[in-house]
């Protein structure tokens, strides 16, 4: 049986961290140490030959014939081994202690949890809405995995949403956008986000309606894909009309898995990957999205959220709490969501605050035990990485250039918040920068330094288990690929030389890229 | 690594016994009986005596489901307050062998996979029956099955297809309805189906009384709640579901059962397992989430048994599974014992200290459980111990919490003296060892 259960002593006893698999890295790392050449001088996290080591371990790809050391595993020891089946992305990080499996079982109720309207019998469990998208968290985050659109018109939106805002106008809001206090200035009405619920005795927003136009690619070897191009808008409005200058994006629940060891990657290994100007002309920029990290106040690289808005779990946790359930937390203590004050009766709904238990909905622990759970879904091993047809996919991937937005793999901060993910090497093959991605997955909503054609590189770790988790392979910030091949098909912009060169592949060696993708 | 061997012939003699029902069940192929005799502890006879419990526990499951069974029958045949009544005690004396075996849950992914199944809680009560709106509240929407009520529509909407269910049947329940949409709170099938199909939904909050589903909510002639017929289809469908899951899983633990097998492929991981599976149910998952989250929110939704208020039962039972995979002792539904080479033989010859000191500490956290027990059985239900401000109530529950706790902390000083934690780590270079990973 692969009991990965193992990983769990370490700590657990206290004494035995095995360093058994270092012996050649160490090798590695002495004639690299030797030359004098510290390639990795911001790691302040690590002593001078960990440095060294990493370096090594990080090292551009030589040979593709076997896969690479610890390359399966792809969350480090915090993997997950067993049964890749439809709970493939629902297990904790194999590394934690009993008595954080506890806090993580705790945090997945809480995720599970149905919120109610107030006011209810279960005071700590009401404060729903007034306005919102989902009442729980894992209504959007389906099997802690990918949301999709709506089949049909019957079908339910509740795992996508619409994003709202408006240009700013007004020398204040200019100030808040230069500022970052705001990343987008909300429509005045509607607020940050479309919810298409509420608690009743008040209005929901209006519904989402998506429309779809067929295009054909002709891909080189004959094959005839057909994309579909959706476009957005709003019905059935609960507060008038929308402000004409409104932008929508729409965004689907994107997996949760790694997110933790997300977040324990070096800042400054992200920024050696920026090229803002494209100085070394591979027609491929790379832009930092800087945000405000508001437990700390000073400026942070946004890595959550599909436009990179969020610098940490917590942040984006409190965001989803407030914006999509309605349900205050410490870090968004607004008890009405995103009511705004052109919703009166919104505003005038009662709140779910009970002052003897806190003074906001969620209440201290709830907010730390989410973030918890959310920072330790486990990213499920990787299977088939030696298989020939595996690897001639990752060559591919690597020589038309995905992997230069796609980057394969980091070793994470010794000084990671939770022991699990420190000095992990992990594989998450995305770079967490911004890139214009073209017209046709344009958005036009620009949000803090994101532009409206920019997007954030989503980590590709996990994505061939679509599939086995939530029984589709819908993909992008929208859902509208409908494969891994469509998905690749619509890369415009920076990506645009290896989505041509994608489409001149001969039939097998687009089947090995797919194949490699699968094995993610 | 442990490679503890000793050939004291005063170590207690094999009493492995399987003195087995009188069940017809063919997969259950008995051990032949071992005369008592001296045996050394190894770490291949500890696995051996928690495979034979696993099986003994499990086909006492299948036999009191078996009970339950017949006890749904008889109340469909002839529905009244007695026949109801007998099923609901057949269903409580169902839990206590089941519950005995969820510590082989957490260390043989065999069972976990399998486990959601049977165990699955919580449920959207409103995906089966009828509810009451004002309690459960109709503005769900998020789970559009949220007040499906399969039983008064033979059609719903799943993921935006129409699904016709013109007859209840154990296939629809696993394969269609068992976490329609991906909603986990979509439970369909076992215990806990049944418990609600039984009980009825608990609407005492935090107050005395568990559900109280009459009779007549099973009788075509009289029928309550309306779709008798459906009702008792579904009924008769989970308990028929209910038996299978179970006979697999009597398989696995045969002779030649899979997760006998793999178990005793590797003596380190399977010691491994047994230790894996004691922590996580006593911290991660009782400790956590079935009552210290109950006691944070003051939730009578966060409940275990919370339809039947057999939470007490549940959480008891757990804590004697967990104590039987320690000392390698289990008394089965029929009285008799099985009991052999345990992981605590293997502690107390290395360390007899920290075999005494873990065998306090589960029987003191037992000590804790049955305070809670006898509490639930005499003065309140779970559900009002873990109100907001019963002081004494909150007190009863949060000393089983520190018991489990407590007793997971030495369970990691045994790790640490068999030296476990170094076997995922051995030769672990490259890809001989696909799981291997960079430290």
């Amino acid at each position: 049986m692969p009991l990965s259960m193992n990983a769990k002593w370490i700590g657990a006893g206290g004494a035995t961290t095995c360093l058994v698999a270092l012996g050649l890295l160490l090798v590695d790392a002495g004639g690299l140490w030797a030359s004098g050449d510290d390639r990795l001088p911001h790691r302040t996290d690590l002593s001078l030959a960990d440095r060294a080591r990493v370096a090594s371990v990080l090292m551009p790809l030589e040979s593709f014939e076997a896969a690479q050391p610890f390359e399966a595993m792809s969350g480090g020891a915090a993997s997950f081994t067993g049964t890749p089946d439809g709970n493939a992305f629902s297990r904790f990080s194999q590394n934690l202690s009993f008595e954080q499996e506890a806090d993580f079982n705790i945090g997945d109720s809480l995720f599970t949890k149905l919120w109610v309207s107030s006011p209810s019998s279960t005071q700590a469990s009401d404060g729903l809405g007034p306005l919102f998208n989902a009442r729980s968290c894992q209504s959007c985050h389906l099997k802690d995995g990918r949301g999709h659109p709506p089949v049909d018109e019957n079908d339910s939106a509740i795992s996508m949403f619409l994003r709202l805002s408006v240009p700013a106008r007004t020398p204040e809001e200019f100030a808040a956008l230069e500022s970052r206090a705001l990343l987008r200035i909300p429509e005045p009405t509607y607020g940050g986000q479309f919810q298409d619920l509420a608690v009743p005795g008040l209005q929901a927003e209006g519904r989402m309606v998506i429309s779809y136009e067929e295009e054909e690619v002709v891909l080189a070897d004959g094959e005839v894909v057909s994309l579909r191009r959706p476009t957005y808008s709003v019905a059935d409005l609960g507060f008038g009309a929308m402000d004409p200058e409104v932008m929508l994006s729409p965004r689907v629940a994107p997996p949760m898995i790694g997110l933790g060891l997300i977040e324990a990657i070096h800042p400054g290994d992200i920024l050696a990957l920026a090229d803002p100007a494209d100085a070394d002309d591979d027609g491929i920029s790379g832009r930092p999205s800087w945000v405000i990290d508001e437990q700390s106040g000073e400026l942070a690289l946004g890595l959550f959220g599909w436009k990179g808005s969020n610098p940490t779990v917590r942040q984006q946790s409190a965001g989803a709490f407030s914006g999509d359930i309605g349900i205050s937390t410490p870090d968004a203590p607004a008890p009405h969501g995103d009511c705004t004050a052109n919703q009166p009766d919104c505003l005038a709904m009662p709140s779910g605050v009970q002052d003897r238990l806190g003074d906001t909905e969620a209440p201290n622990p709830v907010l730390d035990l989410v973030t918890f759970y959310a920072s330790n879904l486990a990213v499920p091993m990787r299977r088939n990485v030696d298989d020939p047809q595996v690897l001639l996919g990752k060559s591919l991937f690597h020589d038309l250039g995905c992997a230069s937005c796609h980057q394969p793999n980091y070793v994470t901060r010794r000084d990671a918040a939770t022991d699990a993910h420190q000095f992990q090497l992990i594989w998450p093959y995305s770079d967490f920068l911004l890139h214009d991605m073209g017209e046709g997955l344009a958005d036009n909503r620009p949000v803090g330094d994101a532009s409206g054609v920019e997007w954030k590189t989503p980590p590709l770790w996990g994505i061939g288990l679509t599939e086995a988790v939530n029984g589709h392979t819908q993909f992008l910030h929208d859902g509208r690929a409908r494969s891994l091949l469509e998905a690749i098909l619509w890369h415009g912009g920076e990506a645009e030389e290896a989505r041509d060169a994608v489409v001149e592949l001969a039939t097998d060696d687009r089947h090995a890229l797919i194949a490699f993708l699968e094995s993610l | 690594m442990v490679r503890i061997k000793s050939s004291n012939t005063s170590l207690k003699p094999s009493t492995r016994r399987l003195l087995l029902a009188a069940s017809a069940l063919s997969v259950l192929a008995a051990p032949a009986l071992t005369p008592a005799q001296a045996m050394d502890i190894t770490p291949s006879a500890v696995l051996d005596t928690y495979a034979d419990i696993a099986l003994a526990a499990y086909t006492d499951s299948h036999i009191s489901a078996l009970a339950l069974d017949a006890a749904i029958d008889a109340l469909v045949a002839n529905p009244s307050d007695a026949t109801l009544n007998a099923a609901k005690a057949a269903w409580v004396a169902a839990r206590v062998p089941y519950q005995q075996t969820e510590v082989y849950r957490f260390g043989n992914a065999i069972v976990d996979e399998w486990e959601g199944r049977v165990n699955a809680w919580p449920l959207d009560e409103g995906l089966i029956d009828y509810v009451d709106a004002g309690f459960y509240g109709v503005e769900s929407d998020e789970n559009d099955l949220f007040t499906a009520n399969v039983i008064a529509n033979e059609s719903l909407m799943i993921n935006g297809a129409e699904v016709v269910a013109a007859s209840i049947t154990p296939d629809f329940l696993q394969n269609t309805l068992h976490e329609a949409g991906e909603v986990e709170a979509n439970v369909a099938t076992g215990y806990h189906a049944i418990e609600f199909m039984l009980w009825g939904q608990d609407l005492n909050g935090t107050g005395p009384g568990a559900g109280n589903r009459p009779y007549t909510d099973f009788d075509v002639a009289n029928c309550t709640g309306g779709n008798c017929e459906r009702r008792i289809e579904f009924l008769v469908a989970a308990s028929d579901l209910l038996l299978s899951d179970l006979e697999e899983m009597v398989g696995n633990w045969t002779e030649e059962g899979a997760a006998r097998t793999t178990l005793l492929a590797d003596e380190d991981a399977g010691i491994t397992a047994i230790l894996t599976g004691i922590g996580s149910l006593s911290y991660g998952e009782m400790a956590g989430e079935r009552m210290k989250l109950g006691l944070l929110l003051n939730d009578p939704e966060e409940e275990h048994d919370c339809f039947a208020d057999n939470t007490h039962n549940s959480h008891y039972f757990d804590q004697i599974g967990i104590r039987n995979a320690y000392t390698g002792t289990y008394r089965r539904i029929d009285g008799s014992v099985i009991s052999g080479p345990s992981v605590s033989d293997l502690v107390a010859a290395a360390d007899p200290a920290l075999d005494a000191e873990v065998r306090g500490k589960l029987d003191a956290t037992v000590t804790a459980m049955a305070i809670m027990r006898a509490r639930a059985e005499s003065i309140e239900a779970y559900d009002q111990m873990i109100g907001e401000g019963n002081e004494a109530g909150n007190a009863t529950v949060q000393a089983a919490i520190d018991g489990l706790i407590d007793q997971t902390r030495s369970v990691e000083r045994v790790v640490a003296l068999l030296d476990l934690d170094a076997i995922e780590f051995e030769g672990s270079d490259s890809l001989d060892n696909p799981t291997a990973v960079f430290q």
